[in-house]
């Protein structure tokens, strides 16, 4: 990219992104629809100072929830003591709070386990985690046992009137706070720190002749992510205006692994396309099916098989050919793939939601209705139709694979070779 | 007081051997393929469950033989389908796989078995207590699970070092170039290899979900004590392996017992503690209460003052 146009182009995203973030509430105008884009603000915050971890300086955390969670628990306690003692502090610099918490304890975790790279790093994450949840039922006083620690955000000093009683304007709060530690994140990665986290990444031994201190890298880099997941933090313990042991724990930092990792670690977009469709999914998806974490671990599962870049790698990937003017050329195959990739998709969501009906909801009966369907769940004919419906759908999307894989690769070819003579 | 240390050794071996059981696979795999399989403990569970769904037909013993075999291919299935196709973007997509593995297998166990623990009982031929000492009795389950397992230690110790098999599985440990080279073919050792780790997991799965609790959140739980031993004891050692399992294995059925705290200690002294003083939970904790982040606590003393861990040779 060029400095010139390419740079205004640039900050002209950031304006475009601003403008929709202040926009949305009145498209989307329900209630649930705004608490899903809060949902999806620290979401995001969450997940990209998660891939300032992962897919920057290429260290696997299992236990980064310890940030958020602390984050939250900090912001939580300091707005009750705001609360009681009528402290002059207003509620909108409060994630602060939770972003220092997180950042003092990256400080202490982040220099035992920055000392190791790789596996060992994720072990030391995982029992750095393990070790948190299990002092969160230990230490009652400080995250307040089975009940968690509850707090108001509308007893703080009000600036302009603005009570932040009304989600609509925690939305605000939260999006404002989305999009400057966006902003800051991004230009983390621009720093010449940022870029040595990639070298550490890619070539530590490098690296270190250069001159830099591999763990000295990793442990700013572990810091400043500490940071942004406590800010992240702060804003959900604002939301919710509760925050339980469980948020410390394994399932949100292994959650928070499958958003940036289902978003695509390698470019600084994915983590947001991974966080936002995620809490979508969390929220949407549970309304219809039970065994939805188990359709979210078969994504997550195919993403690591089959399209390591996630998401955003694969629509990323049509960018040269959208620019060179030959993507019509994959639309052929791509429709072709079209009938085998649903029969497939088909296929798997009807056996998981015959089983899941007739283990889970066996009182119900076996009639079941799933994708308009209507079928007993126990009749040997629907089982059939499925099993012969998957198989056909694995046989078809491996006959056509290798053809769009191919149309792909010379709409790709075609793209070089124009952008090579003007 | 005797009686309760005889008691808590007991205990602490068997659960030192049953990590061991668990470990030892982790370990061979490791230093196999380089990659620390996440879905380890989600094996030992299939284990358990396989083990529970066998013993409502045909009973406890059958179930002892047929579930770690079945678990056994799947895990083989599992190396040859799945790892073997993710190896070519790393090992961080190795150890991804695996987590997505652990994920996906506790949602299906939950689906299939239901969220609340099953009933799996421990069988008839076992069900009496072995002898009685002062005056605690203990169980002779528990007697034949500590059998079970010192006798797999043994046999697996005996088939590394005195086999053929052991040989060509030693070898290809360090040179699995030059195995390939000699005729051998390493991908079938990789996939047995992986194949009897998780059916070793599976093991420990059917002799502990009896006296154990079969549930779908034990893979959850036991899963990250297990990596702890595995790194305590320096990954990719076998002895290390052993020797962290024991410590364990001891060191957290001893905490159990013990119902004292920092403050209880410090009475005599003449300080008081109580739960409001500063820190007052921290004081007011008893051993008992702080036994489950022991290892953890252990994990990160070994990673500050001795990273390589107890009888580890290489940095990871």
């Amino acid at each position: 990219m060029s400095a010139g146009s390419g740079g205004r182009w640039h900050y002209a995203q950031w304006v475009v992104a601003a403008l929709a973030v202040a926009v949305l509430p009145y498209v989307f105008t329900s209630g649930a629809s705004i608490t899903m884009m809060s949902l999806m603000g620290f979401a995001i915050i969450f997940a990209l100072s998660y891939n300032m971890l992962l897919g920057q300086a290429g260290m696997l955390s299992f236990g980064h929830a310890v940030y958020y969670g602390l984050g939250g628990f900090m912001t939580a306690h300091a707005l009750n003591v705001i609360g009681a003692e009528k402290l002059p502090i207003p509620l909108p610099v409060l994630p602060l709070v939770g972003g220092l918490a997180g950042l003092s304890f990256a400080l202490i975790f982040g220099w035992v386990s920055t000392k190791r790279s790789g596996t060992a790093f994720a072990m030391i994450s995982l029992g750095i985690g393990e070790l948190v949840a299990a002092c969160s039922l230990i230490l009652r006083g400080f995250f307040g046992g089975e009940g968690g620690i509850s707090t108001s955000r509308t007893s703080t000093l009000r600036l302009f009137g603005i009570s932040f009683g009304p989600q609509i304007q925690v939305y605000y709060l939260i999006a404002v706070w989305c999009l400057l530690c966006v902003a800051a994140m991004y230009a983390f990665t621009r720093t010449p720190l940022g870029r040595m986290c990639n070298a550490v990444r890619d070539n530590p031994e490098r690296a270190e002749f250069v001159g830099y201190s591999t763990q000295m890298v990793r442990f700013i880099a572990f810091c400043v992510s500490g940071f942004f997941a406590g800010v992240a933090g702060g804003l959900a313990a604002i939301h919710y205006e509760i925050v339980t042991s469980s948020v410390v724990g394994a399932v949100p930092s292994g959650f928070v692994l499958l958003m940036a990792y289902i978003g695509g670690i390698a470019f600084f977009i994915g983590p947001i396309i991974g966080a936002v469709l995620m809490t979508a999914l969390q929220i949407s998806l549970s309304d219809y099916t039970g065994a939805w974490l188990l359709y979210i671990g078969l994504m997550f599962i195919f993403v690591v098989m089959y399209a390591p870049w996630g998401l955003a790698g694969l629509l990323l990937m049509h960018q040269p050919l959208l620019a060179a003017g030959t993507f019509r050329r994959v639309l052929p195959a791509y429709a072709l793939a079209l009938l085998p990739v649903l029969m497939l998709a088909a296929g798997v969501v009807l056996l998981v939601e015959t089983c899941h009906h007739l283990l889970v909801k066996a009182s119900e009966g076996p009639a079941m209705r799933v994708l308009w369907i209507d079928y007993q769940a126990n009749s040997p004919l629907a089982w059939a139709g499925i099993l012969m419906l998957l198989a056909a759908g694995i046989f078809a999307v491996r006959r056509v694979a290798p053809r769009v894989a191919e149309a792909f690769h010379a709409a790709a070819q075609e793209a070089l070779r124009r952008r090579a003579e003007p | 007081m005797l009686e309760l240390i005889i008691f808590s050794t007991l205990n602490g071996l068997l659960y030192g051997m049953l990590l061991f059981l668990l470990a030892s696979g982790l370990t061979l795999i490791f230093s196999m393929m380089g990659v620390l399989n996440f879905a380890h403990a989600s094996f030992y569970m299939l284990g358990a469950y396989f083990g529970y769904q066998i013993s409502r037909y045909v009973g406890y013993w059958p179930g002892l033989l047929l579930a770690p075999l079945l678990v056994g291919v799947i895990g083989a299935l599992v190396e040859r389908f799945g790892l073997r196709t993710v190896h070519k973007h790393g090992h961080v997509a190795e150890l991804l796989f695996t987590f997505g593995l652990a994920f996906i297998i506790e949602e299906l166990v939950q689906m299939i078995w239901g969220k609340v623990p099953v009933d799996y009982r421990i069988p008839e031929a076992l069900n009496f207590s072995a002898f009685t000492l002062f005056t605690t009795t203990y169980p002779a389950f528990r007697m034949f699970m500590l059998l079970m397992s010192v006798a797999v230690f043994i046999g697996l110790l005996l088939l590394l070092t005195r086999t053929r098999v052991g040989l060509i599985i030693r070898a290809a440990l360090t040179h699995p170039n030059m195995v390939g080279a000699l005729g051998h073919n390493v991908p079938l050792v990789f996939m047995m290899v992986f194949g009897v780790g998780c059916a070793l997991a599976a093991l420990a799965g059917v002799i502990a979900g009896p006296a154990l609790v079969t549930q779908p959140s034990m893979a959850a739980s036991l899963g990250p004590i297990l990596f702890v031993v595995v790194v305590v004891g320096g990954l990719g050692s076998l002895p290390g392996a052993f020797i962290a399992s024991l410590l364990i294995g001891l060191v957290q059925t001893f905490a159990v017992a013990l119902n004292v705290s920092v403050a209880d200690v410090l009475a005599p002294l003449g300080v008081t503690l109580t739960r409001d003083s500063f820190g007052g939970d921290l004081w007011m904790a008893t051993v008992a209460q702080v036994a489950p982040i022991i290892p953890y606590l252990l994990l990160v003393l070994v990673l500050i003052f001795r990273p390589k861990g107890l009888m580890g040779d290489r940095d990871t």
